[in-house]
């Protein structure tokens, strides 16, 4: 781990997280630190436990051991979680599972409304945020009726409606053709979020990412890319 | 599956507000289900008749649908006109047809096609999530509207989820027919649906936990109406005050017959 790092710009410490499903040992003692301003893929193979990792750090699934600090607090219960949520954005694998909303702009309101933000204010981050994905003129499009290229933006937009401080993205280009895999590797790239994206395309990753994980046996090992 | 095509067109009933004809379309219901008289049970399919053409609706989505209605109604044609007793006005074989059976059928034939009339002109001419918003603006308890919402934008993903199933079961070289095989295979296909609808609502749930759900649900729009929706609704409701008032009280009774 980097050393000459200090606390202040840690955002995610992981300490020796074990997770067994069922009695499938998926994550076998994970230590993981994520820092302000870094761009990181995690690679692994299906069932390697990279959802697992991101769900753990969501609070969605809780570790049978280890420890988990995000924003220099440590979280452990329900409540400690709902800060995590509000300032980490996680994007599902299956946006059928992320768009519940009739429309699309009702959609991405939705993160904004439950923060408490006045009405106003977030149709005008409805319309900033499709701008930013170059999907100008789509709040009225009914979110089952998008196409599979539309659907994965529009859900990484509901995400990003929300202002995260880190971004983490479940197999973004999984089902996506070339072209909407190259639209979306250029939207990450412009953005100033930090982020972790869990992929099995190595080659996605390495345009998007400045760092390369392995999950292999349960525990993170860094890749020279 | 469900289509929305009566909503996808322009008229004036398009663009009304949906919690005024939600309303509207309940008091309506209501009270043409109620009434008994021949003259009003008329006058309230001309209603309604009117409605469908002041909403523009497509004439072959119309009958369609009301073909589906009437599929009922038939079984009823069958059966009630020879279960009351009463002046027989015909007979078939054993069974006799009485006027009030046969007064009876025409009751339930006219009335379930008013009302169907009146709510595809009125409710199918706004789309499902209107509605749904609707009913939250009118107070309709939120996890009935809820219910409601899910129901309708989900049984989308499990019918493309089923269909996926079923395209894989027949790239397998399945072939349904009457044996233990094809009702197993069935089985299987309804409790991989089942599985599978309880492992995306618990995902889906996730996924709002994650976007910072905490049990409320805001809406996004709110709804206005213009004055002169005010009036036409206002319209409507004294139609069906006027029906009502010649069902039930006593100086209609020049009108029955």
């Amino acid at each position: 781990m980097d050393t000459s790092r200090k606390n202040t710009d840690i955002l995610i410490e992981l300490n020796e997280i074990y997770f067994r499903y069922r009695e499938r040992p998926v994550l076998n003692g994970l230590s993981f630190c994520f820092c302000e301003g870094e761009r990181v893929g995690l690679i692994g193979p299906n069932g390697s436990g990279k959802t697992t990792l991101f769900h753990i750090i969501m609070g969605l699934l809780k570790p049978d051991a280890g420890e988990l600090k995000i924003f220099g607090q440590p979280r452990r219960k329900e409540k400690d979680f709902t800060e995590v949520r509000r300032r980490i954005g996680f994007v599902f694998q299956d946006p059928d599972d992320q768009l519940f909303s009739p429309t699309v702009a009702e959609d991405i309101a939705f993160g904004p409304l439950n923060l408490g933000i006045p009405r106003e204010e977030v149709l005008g981050i409805v319309s900033r945020t499709l701008d930013m994905l170059g999907l100008k003129g789509f709040e009225n499009r009914v979110t089952h009726k998008l196409s599979g290229g539309e659907k994965r933006l529009v859900s990484v937009a509901t995400v990003l409606a929300m202002n995260p401080n880190i971004l983490l993205l479940d197999e973004p280009t999984a089902g996506l053709d070339e072209k909407t895999v190259a639209r979306l590797s250029k939207i990450l790239k412009n953005l100033d979020t930090s982020y972790i994206i869990a992929s099995h395309d190595k080659e996605f990753l390495q345009k998007v990412t400045n760092k390369l994980y392995k999950l292999q046996g349960g525990k993170l090992v860094m890749v020279d890319s | 599956m469900i289509s929305e095509h009566l909503s996808e067109g322009t008229s004036y009933l398009h663009d009304f507000d949906p919690r005024l004809k939600i309303i509207v379309a309940l008091i309506y219901s209501v009270t043409v289900a109620l009434l008994t008289n021949f003259t009003l049970l008329f006058a309230s399919l001309v209603f309604s008749l009117v409605l469908v053409t002041w909403g523009r609706l497509s004439i072959a989505t119309v009958l369609k649908r009301l073909l589906v209605i009437n599929g009922f109604v038939f079984f009823l044609w069958l059966v009630l006109p020879f279960s009351y007793e009463g002046k027989t006005l015909f007979e078939v074989g054993p069974l006799a047809a009485t006027q009030p059976g046969v007064y009876q059928a025409l009751r339930i034939t006219l009335k379930s096609n008013a009302i169907i009339l009146c709510l595809m002109a009125l409710l199918s001419t706004s789309p499902t999530f209107m509605l749904v918003h609707a009913l939250h603006h009118l107070k309709v308890p939120s996890k009935l509207v809820h219910l409601f919402f899910f129901t309708y934008r989900y049984i989308h993903v499990i019918y493309t989820e089923f269909t996926r199933l079923h395209t894989a079961m027949k790239v397998r070289s399945f072939t349904p027919s009457t044996n233990i095989h094809t009702y197993k295979s069935y089985a299987y296909l309804v409790g991989m649906l089942l599985v599978r609808s309880y492992e995306r609502s618990k995902r889906i749930y996730q996924s709002m936990l994650c976007r910072g759900f905490n049990g409320k649900f805001h809406t996004l729009y709110h709804f206005e109406s213009k004055p002169q929706e005010l009036v036409s609704a206002a319209i409507m409701t004294v139609f069906v005050l006027l029906i009502a008032i010649g069902q039930w009280i006593p100086l209609g009774k020049i009108l029955t017959f």
